[in-house]
Formats: C-alpha cells, structure tokens, sequence
C-alpha cells in the first residue's frame, strides 16, 4: 500500500510540474467550425513552431457552439462558418459591453455530386433545376429542366432521390444561402441554416454519409464539401453562375468568387458571396471566419492573436491550397489588415 | 427469482458494540462511504432531469403540450414538434425486439440447455465479444451490408410478398425504419442471448431432474419447467435491450434516413430522437432550436423511465403467476 502511495505522490508532482511548464507559455482558447480544422490546426502549429511562447489551442464543437462559447466567455476566440446574425451580435454587445469582430480565414464551397447508372460525364445545373430538384418538384432525371442544359447526355426517366446532410453543418448553411438566393419558393418555404426543414430527401450524417448514401442509392444527387469531393475523387457537376457561364468549382473560381465581392466588403465582413458577379465566379462559396471580441482585458492575450491574425494573413494564406482550401484575395486581406486596429 | 437472491444477514446482532468501537473496526465508515456512492447514482439522475428541465426552459414555454403533437420539426422558422422522433424511437425499437426476442431467446435456450457445455462457453466468448463492439461499427456494417441488401433483395422481395399491407409498400431506399430495426436487432441479441443464459442456467438442477422424473422429453422440460421458471429474468434481458434500443445513437442515426417522418411504411425513411440530437447540437446556433433538442432529451429521458416502470410492473406481475404456472 506504501508503496503504491509513494508512486502517486510522484506521479502527481510530475504531472503538476509538468502543466505548470506547458502553462507557462501563453495559452489562447478558441473553439467553433469543423470545417476549416485541418487548417485552423496547420496555422495554430507552425505559429507555434515560431512563436513558442504562444500556444493556441482549438476544440472543433461546430459553428453553433463556437458561438456560444464566445458569447458566454469560456473561450478567447470562436469560430463559424456562418456569420453572426444581428441577435447574436446583440446577445454579445450585452452581455459583455463590447462588439465581437469577423476575420475571414479561407473559402470553402459545395458542389453537387450524383450517381445515375449510365451517366458518367459531368453534368451541367442551372440554378433552377438545383432549386426545382431539392423542392422536390422535378422528380425524375429526364425533366426538362436538366436536359436542356446538358445535350447529349441520356437521362433515365428514373425518379431522382435527394440526399442532404442529417448533421447541423456550414456545409449546408452554404447550399441553403444559395438556393435562397436563386430561389423565391426556397427562400420562403425552406430558408437558409446550418439545419432546414428539408422538403424531400434523405439525410446523411457528415460529408462521408451523403456519399455512401449517394454512391448506395442509384439516381441520387446530393451535396458535399469541394474539399472533400476533391480529396475522395468524387465527380461532382458544373454550377452556371450569374453571368450565364456553366463553371465547375476549384480553387480558381472559389477565390473568384470572393474577389468578386471585395469591393463590395461591408466593413464588418459579415458577407455571402453565394451567387456573386464575376465571369468565372463559382456560385455556391463561402468565407468562414474567425470571431475576435474587440476588447481584451488580457494585453498579452490581445496582442497574440492580432500577432496570429497578421501572421495568417500573410504566412498563414500559403498553407491554405495545399490542403484544398481557397486562399483569401488580395483585397479582403488588405482590408482584414486594417480591420485589426479595431481589436483593443 | 427474488426470493432465491436474499441473503439471510451474517452480521451479529446491531447494537452489540459501541458505536466507537464499530468505528475503529471501519463498519460505520464502510457504511458512510458506500452509502454515498449508493447515493451518488440518485443524485445524477435528479441533477440529470433538473438540468434537462431548466435548459428547455424556453420550449417548453413555448410550445407547451403541442410539442408532443406537432410533425414539424423547422429550426428556420422555429417550429419544433417531437412526434416524428417519438414515433421513429418507438417504431425501431419495437422492429428491434421483434426479431431480436425469438432469436435471442431460443439461442439462449440452446445454449443453456442443450448444447455441450464446450459449445456453450465457446458462444458465450464471441456474445460477450459482440455485446462489446462499439455501436459504430455496427452502423457502418448497416451502411456497407444491411442497406444494400435491404434496397436490393429484402425490401422489393417483402413489397412483392407482403406489399398489400401498409407495413411493407413505398419505394425502397435502402434506409429506413426497417433497416435500423435490423441493426438494432443484431446489436440488442447479444445482450438477451447473455443475459437470459445465465439465468436458464440458474435454475436449480431438481426443477429439471424432477420434470424428466415425471416423464417429460428434454424439450418438456425445457420448454414447460425451466423456461417459465426464469421467465422474469428473461424479461429482465428483453427490458435490458429495449434500453438500448431505445438510446441508441450513432448506428440509428448512420442507417434510419434521418427524415422527420411519420409513415406506416416500415420502407420509409425516419428519424429518432437519439439521432436528432446527436446531428443537430453543435450546430444549432438558436436558443429555441438548443432547447428544444434538450426538451427533446428529456422527452427520451420520460420515455426510458415510463418503460422502465412498465417492465418492473410487468415483471412483478409475471413473477407472481409465474411461480403459480411453474407449480401447475
């Protein structure tokens, strides 16, 4: 008995040492979207590796509780991939006195992906087939809608199975802001959210669930993250966007689309860029942004992430591509730059 | 079966010693110290159901009783009814023992009571085996065999045998009421085959001697004496597994569709409210939306308890005319 009360002093002394060591360094707290965590973590650790007196760390809970946390204060930063809405800036300012600030990090976007026996080029959709299908109005493959725009493809008279996501997502905060845009019905009877009440179709958990229920269902379409189609090599079809011109998502016509609206940029970021202006503009992307409260009590807190913040603006952008995620442009950035005085 | 587990109490006569001395000897502390861990679970499950009710604050107000009626479930427009996953919780579940309770029971029966005893330890290594795998891997055999089975071969076979019934008509997806049913089932099975035979083998050795003494064939007295002796244990199992069925999440949520539906078609996609959870939490940034996922926490949580309540009756119930049907 001694003995193994001797070991769990000592093991208990180490592991105080040794928290009390990891502590020392400057410890930031931030936690939301899934989506961008494979490049929110590369960013937190190759800053580290330069900056080995800050150490950030961030919990992926999803865009909801990201917000939550920030508003209630256990963290020191969120993170979403749908801006806040003017309620939640409300809940913010008063409770705590001061606003909260969104940072742009990267672009992400959805495409439609299908699996109809016998089709295996790439399809072309018009927003109002896109619409017309997920309102469960054109129910078979063959409707006119779809054929017009992709000649000399045969489509099977089939009925199409719609498959959305079961799972609260940034994924489909995108697809639905999009439908709502091109699409007064959608608009009025659906809406937009992390979570809809979906008119038809079957629901997938996470991008991984869509696809094996789109690749198990025959006549299915569906949709997923670019990244994801891109890393699983998932054919997936053309969106035509504003101007008329059939584009298929890459991180070309993704950042396009951003750039398309960064003259338009309000001053507190909070813009969608589905459907945007632009020749090659892919229509269905979005920002997902990072949430700064605009005052730290912490000096040496406040002055880490602003110093994080420039160095992702300007280092941090190039990590992005390799892991699929399109880069900000030239001009969100310079306006990002400036936005960071605003942090006190 | 009660009346076989009391222990007749070894402690001398209380009072005898001072209660210092009981002190010095730890009685008194092992007494205090186990009482607060006997304590502990109470105290979890009121914290549970306080903390559940004051967080669906907002809903509850709100919607009122209409919740338990309303079939929309809009997190857009904050409309949130909990029938469709009340509904699809029931319907799986139920789906689940019916085809989990014959097979689970006549395994068990099978191995307590006829096959070898080799054969019967060697089972039991792979059931406990089973009962142990995590409900992921249950689900992504779901995804990777039971639903293309079900969409190719089960489901069009039972619409063309059994299509004039309601129960077995629609278009087959695959996903669905049924399909959770069976993956539920194969998980559920593991825990009544256990379970039951452990109480089939609990049951004393004279009540089978004295039934084949009277003549009865092996399966007489299996069927007519052993059996309907440990009938509340086995019902025990059967309740052990509609829990289970009942909370389970991730395997449901991976093959049911997860569509707010009401549908007597067993083919129709579903939803259940394990899995509504589960899918919408982290991302439900509206207040009214986070509390009506809580409100429908609790909803499962009544729901689990009411079953609960109606499995002790129904064991009390059986085990008073059971000993009377064991005797005849």
């Amino acid at each position: 008995m001694k003995r193994i009360a001797g070991v769990s002093v000592v093991t208990l002394a180490l592991t105080m040492v040794i928290s009390v060591l990891v502590h020392a360094a400057l410890s930031i707290n931030g936690a939301g979207a899934t989506f961008p965590y494979p490049v929110y973590s590369k960013w937190f650790d190759e800053y580290q590796k330069k900056n080995s007196q800050v150490q950030i760390n961030y919990q992926s809970i999803g865009s909801g509780g990201g917000i939550r946390q920030i508003t209630e204060g256990t963290v020191d930063f969120g993170a979403s991939d749908g801006p806040m809405n003017d309620e939640q800036l409300k809940a913010f300012q008063d409770k705590h006195g001061f606003g909260i600030l969104h940072f742009p990090t990267v672009l992400g976007a959805d495409v439609p992906t299908y699996n109809i026996p016998g089709v295996t080029s790439a399809l072309n959709f018009t927003p109002e087939a896109l619409a017309g299908i997920f309102l469960g109005k054109i129910t078979k493959w063959n409707d006119p809608a779809i054929v017009a725009t992709n000649k000399g493809v045969r489509l099977p008279a089939n009925d199409i199975v719609v498959v959305h996501r079961s799972d609260g997502s940034g994924t489909t905060y995108i697809w639905t802001d999009y439908l709502s845009k091109v699409s007064d019905e959608w608009k009025n009877k659906v809406g937009k959210g992390a979570s809809v009440n979906w008119p038809v179709g079957l629901g997938g958990k996470g991008n991984e669930g869509v696809t094996g229920q789109i690749k198990n269902a025959p006549n299915s379409i569906g949709y997923v993250e670019l990244i994801y189609a891109v890393s699983n090599n998932i054919p997936y079809g053309s969106v035509k966007n504003s101007s008329g011109n059939f584009v298929k998502a890459d991180l070309a016509s993704v950042s396009a689309a951003a750039a398309a609206v960064a003259k338009t940029m309000p001053d507190d970021f909070r813009v969608s860029i589905t459907n945007p202006p632009g020749n090659t503009a892919y229509p269905i992307a979005s920002f997902t942004w990072l949430l700064i409260p605009e005052k730290f009590s912490d000096a040496a807190k406040r002055d880490a992430i602003k110093g994080f913040l420039s160095w992702m603006l300007e280092d941090g952008q190039n990590y992005t591509e390799q892991l699929s995620y399109a880069r900000l442009p030239k001009e969100v950035i310079a306006k990002e730059k400036e936005a960071l005085a605003k942090i006190q | 079966m009660a009346a076989t587990t009391t222990v007749p109490s070894a402690s001398p006569i209380p009072g005898s010693r001072s209660f210092l001395a009981r002190l010095r000897e730890g009685d008194e502390i092992a007494r205090l110290v186990t009482f607060l861990f006997a304590a502990s679970v109470v105290l979890v499950t009121a914290l549970l159901i306080f903390e559940l009710w004051q967080d669906s604050a907002l809903a509850r107000h709100k919607f009122g009783l209409h919740f338990f009626v309303t079939r929309v479930w809009d997190p857009v427009f904050e409309q949130f009814g909990a029938l469709p996953f009340i509904y699809g919780t029931l319907v799986t579940a139920v789906v689940s023992l019916v085809i989990a309770v014959p097979l689970g029971i006549g395994a068990a029966i099978f191995l307590a009571e006829l096959a070898p005893a080799r054969v019967s330890d060697t089972l039991e290594f792979f059931i406990d085996l089973l009962a142990a795998v995590p409900s992921v891997i249950y689900g992504l055999l779901g995804v990777f065999i039971v639903v293309p089975l079900m969409r190719d071969y089960l489901q069009p076979g039972l619409r063309k045998s059994l299509g004039f019934l309601p129960l077995f008509s629609g278009p087959a997806y695959g996903v669905g009421f049924l399909t959770a049913g069976v993956v539920l089932a194969i998980m559920v099975i593991p825990y009544i085959i256990s379970v039951s035979r452990e109480v089939l083998m609990s049951v004393p050795r004279d009540q089978r001697e004295a039934a084949l003494a009277l003549g009865a064939t092996r399966w007489e007295s299996t069927w007519k004496v052993v059996v309907p002796f440990a009938r509340t244990g086995i019902m025990g199992s059967i309740f052990l597994a509609l829990a289970r069925a009942l909370g389970e999440t991730m395997a449901v949520t991976m093959v049911i569709g997860n569509t707010p539906t009401i549908s007597a078609s067993l083919f129709s996609p579903g939803y259940s409210i394990a899995a509504v959870i589960a899918n919408e939490f982290t991302e439900a940034t509206g207040d009214l939306h986070l509390q009506a996922l809580i409100e429908l926490g609790l909803v499962l949580f009544l729901l689990t308890f009411l079953l609960n309540g109606v499995a002790r009756l129904l064991i009390v119930i059986t085990s008073q005319c059971g000993s009377g049907t064991a005797l005849a």
